[in-house]
């Protein structure tokens, strides 16, 4: 069954087209990556999925069911996402505690107290964090605080907008091992939006790239091995990224 | 050679404990620079931000910064009033600071912005200024400048967030550039051209830069020199190319950290903390 | 473990532990202003005052004995007598209750109301906006006295309609200042979040942005109060508020005027009695502001 299916997807902002004709599915089960130049309207496809970019034409269908043009409280179940900057994304002044259980109480789901101890635990958090106010937490914790807000109801699916790209290298790899481990322990399907190909390489089965509000490639993750795309953005993309370098296939 | 832009001997920034006692998280960092490209790298919470605000001096109290030698082309920093400081900063010193979004007025355009940032130090014409603006944003390689300047930062991506701030601190043409993981949010192409933007500011007017990341690969590339910080200290300083032969276990352990273009590791090595403890 | 480090405590282990701990933090930092400790003693002062105005004062507010008529401040009567040979001490005791009224019932009515259409206005933008900031411009423009005296005088003269008077004249620049709070916060990834995970408009902007527009509406309407009294004290003083015999402030130096010439104190005492509240409340607001407002703190 397909997680994501969009068909000739535009999306625009207010009037201006920024997204244009994007046709891609996602298995469900899969993690798949979206990759491309900035400003290229990744993060808008995420936000066209949860109905936070009303502006869209085309179709999303989300485990076969049609999105709706605004966020919409059955999807909430079924999808969440992760925002990019571990900063901006919690609430300045509410404990831990009140952001995860906040989410439960909006769904009327019963049991809060073992659940939120439940998702602290699966992202690595330990019980001294639940009580704490953002101000008090490093940029990883907050990520990882920021994970446990989207899987605490459970989803099927997760989007993820870069979801490392604020942190540091070790923090980054304790993030895409968690990630990982989730999606097989839950059986996800991811659709991440990155700039770093490695991290497609460790994380991700597909890679579709963008360039200019288009999807010009979509291509398996193996590729990445042996650079071998079609398209000519995608093959300047991942020279840039040093894919070509004998440092790289030396595995240094 | 003749005098270093910057000279840093002994820097220290802390804060007070709960106990009432002080913790050093910069803690005596010593480095000259000259019309060159630094590159800082460390983990999260190393001090890495803290050592560039300390020196602009804008680490807020309580924090408290002391430096047995901070002099800025001959000027010595920490004697300097908060004003002359104030003069200096944007103007011959700016930083690019890590959290963009945060650092932008959420109310106010980002043309406006920038424009401010200009007339602080060079008061132009209208339309002089307005050219200057427009002239920025296409430097930073963001394609439709016009548009761009008349949005809101909420309605700008991450990526160009990021480059509208390193417009902001390049348009008053600093000597030095403190760039705060400038470049964390954009695509490597982008990255690359804004980079070199920076790089050949440090070739042709002589600008110093200090590049503060946690990307070893991009440091490695664009920076002449490298030091690796810990806990505040300088653990290693290497030639940039020499970075992949680097040899301190905090090193060794953050290189090993980094994905791979062919990656078949099913899981990253993370930091063992306990590796360099006491070294 | 000590009481304090409980509340310190980077850790905490309950809710309570964690909102004490904030509590607690805001709490330090207050107090380490001295103006606002002196601001906070007067309005705990008046708060005791009104609270135990039987017990205080030595005799009733509303007693006359015109014997006693106009007798000068002495140790019977600590701050003289009134025309009606009424102690003003006591008078004045009794009506530290009705300025708490006043000051409390403005407060609760205004301060939620402006900062509801401040937040819903800067939430949604677009046309709700510019209704209600249209709305919000009109109120702010006229002469708050003026308006309040309009509305009093329209809804006849009394306590209560006082309240609703001055209560409506101060809303509007509560809605300013929570729209403008709520502009820099409605973009933020935070209130995005919490639109995925299906909270409604009202639950965001009642759980999320009023919260955060809290503090600066706080220590706004701390700083108005001095206003807030002055103008109840102005209504009272034309007749338009607190009505005889009761010992309303205003209205107190109202009837004094009479005599303010000969027999001072009958007018001086309820001004004193003002002013010193108005400070108390300035004081605090201030000391508020620097305790709570991030961009105090980063001039200092
Ligand atoms: N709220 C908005 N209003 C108007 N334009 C917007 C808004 N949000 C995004 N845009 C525009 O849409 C385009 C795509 O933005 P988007 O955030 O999807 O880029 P992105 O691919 O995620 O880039 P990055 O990698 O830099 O985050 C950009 O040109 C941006 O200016
Ligand atoms: N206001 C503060 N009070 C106490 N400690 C602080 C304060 N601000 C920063 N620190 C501490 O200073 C240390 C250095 O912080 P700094 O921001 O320089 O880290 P960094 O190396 O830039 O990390 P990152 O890669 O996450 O940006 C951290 O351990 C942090 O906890
Ligand atoms: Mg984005
Ligand atoms: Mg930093």
């Amino acid at each position: 069954m397909t997680a994501i299916a969009l068909r000739g997807l535009n999306i625009a902002y207010a009037g201006t087209p920024v997204v244009r004709d994007v046709t891609l599915d996602v298995a469900e089960g899969e993690s798949f990556a979206l990759v491309g130049e900035s400003g290229s309207g990744k993060s808008t496809v995420l936000k066209a999925i949860t109905g936070l970019a009303p502006e869209w034409t085309g179709s999303i269908e989300v485990l076969g069911r049609p999105a709706a043009h605004h966020p919409d409280r059955k999807l909430a179940r079924v999808v969440q996402m992760v925002f990019q900057d571990p900063y901006g994304s919690l609430h300045p002044r509410k404990t831990v505690d009140a952001v995860l259980t906040e989410a439960l109480a909006i769904h009327g789901i019963g049991d809060r107290d073992a659940r939120v101890e439940a998702v602290l635990r699966d992202v690595g958090l330990d019980r001294r964090f639940r009580f704490r106010y953002p101000h008090q937490l490093s940029g990883g914790q907050r990520q990882r605080v920021a994970i446990a807000r989207a899987l605490v109801l459970e989803p099927r699916i997760l989007l993820l907008d870069e979801p490392t790209s604020a942190l540091d290298v070790s923090v980054q790899a304790e993030i895409l091992n968690l990630l990982k481990r989730l999606r097989a322990e839950h059986r996800l399907t991811y659709l991440l939006v990155t700039h770093n190909l490695p991290v497609v390489s460790f994380m991700c089965d597909r890679v579709a790239i963008m360039n200019r509000g288009r999807v010009v490639e979509i291509a398996p993750a193996a590729a990445l091995h042996d650079g071998e795309f079609q398209d000519s953005y995608s093959r300047q993309l991942y020279a840039a990224s040093g894919g070509n370098s004998p440092m790289e296939s030396a595995g240094r | 050679m003749t005098a270093p832009l910057l000279s840093v001997r002994d820097l220290r920034v802390s804060f007070p404990r709960r106990d009432g006692g002080r913790i050093n998280v910069v803690d005596g960092l010593s480095f000259d620079l000259g019309r060159e490209r630094l590159g800082i790298v460390g983990e999260s919470g190393s001090g890495k931000s803290m050592t560039g605000r300390a020196i602009l001096r804008l680490v807020r109290p309580p924090g408290r910064v002391e430096a047995s030698r901070l002099a800025f082309e001959g000027e010595d920093l920490t004697t300097l009033s908060e004003r002359r400081m104030r003069a200096l900063r944007g103007a011959r010193i700016s930083m690019v600071m890590q959290d963009p979004r945060y650092s932008l007025n959420p109310v106010m355009t980002v043309g406006r912005q920038i424009a401010e940032a200009l007339r602080v130090h060079t008061p132009l014409g209208r339309a002089a200024t307005r050219a200057r603006v427009l002239q920025m944003l296409q430097d930073v390689r963001i394609n439709d400048p016009e548009r761009v300047a008349a949005m809101y930062p909420h309605e700008v991506s991450g990526g160009m967030g990021q480059r509208i701030m390193i417009a902001m601190m390049l348009i008053p043409r600093p000597s030095l550039l403190i760039a705060d993981e400038p470049t964390s949010a954009l695509d490597v192409s982008v990255q690359a051209q804004v980079l070199g933007l920076m790089d050949s500011l440090v070739r042709g007017n002589g600008m110093g830069l200090i590049l503060i990341s946690h990307d070893l690969d991009l440091v490695a590339r664009y920076c002449d020199r490298i030091l690796v910080m810990n806990a505040g200290r300088v653990v290693e300083t290497c030639e940039a190319r020499r970075l992949g032969e680097a040899t301190h276990p905090y090193t060794r352990g953050l290189l090993a950290a980094v994905p791979r273009m062919r990656e078949t590791r099913a899981e990253l090595p993370t930091l063992d903390r306990r590796a360099w403890e006491g070294t | 473990m000590s009481a304090r480090d409980w509340l310190l405590d980077e850790s905490p282990t309950s809710r309570w532990q964690a909102g004490a701990g904030r509590a607690y933090a805001a709490a330090r930092l207050l107090l380490r202003n001295p103006l606002a400790v002196v601001g906070g003693g007067i309005i705990l002062l008046l708060v005791l005052t009104a609270a135990l105005a039987p017990l205080i004062a030595p005799e009733s507010p509303l007693g006359q004995n015109l014997s006693n008529r106009l007798l000068p401040p002495s140790s019977a009567h600590w701050m003289g007598t009134d025309e009606l040979g009424r102690d003003i001490f006591s008078r004045v005791v009794f009506g530290a209750r009705i300025t708490l009224m006043i000051v409390v019932l403005v407060a609760v009515i205004s301060a939620p109301l402006g900062m509801i259409v401040g937040a819903v206005s800067g939430y949604f933008g677009g046309w709700t906006d510019r209704v209600l900031m249209g709305l919000t411009d009109i109120f702010l423009s006229m002469p708050k006295l003026i308006l309040a005296l309009a509305f009093a005088a329209a809804l006849g003269p009394g306590i209560e309609n006082a309240v609703i008077a001055i209560a409506i004249t101060t809303w509007p620049a509560y809605a300013r200042i929570s729209r403008a709070e709520t502009m820099t916060w409605r973009n933020s990834e935070f209130v995005a979040a919490t639109r995925l995970l299906g909270a409604s408009h009202a639950r965001i902007i009642g759980r999320h942005i009023l919260p955060l527009c809290a503090s600066s509406t706080i220590i706004r309407v701390t700083l108005d109060m001095a206003g807030i009294i002055l103008t109840a004290a102005g209504l009272g003083f034309l007749g338009l508020g607190a009505q005889p015999p009761l010992p309303e402030w205003g209205a107190m130096i109202s009837r004094g005027r009479t005599f303010i010439l000969d027999q001072w104190w009958v007018a001086t005492m309820p001004g004193l009695a003002i002013i010193l509240v108005s400070l108390g409340f300035c004081f605090l607001g201030d000391g508020l502001r620097d305790a709570l407002d991030p961009k105090g703190q980063a001039k200092s």
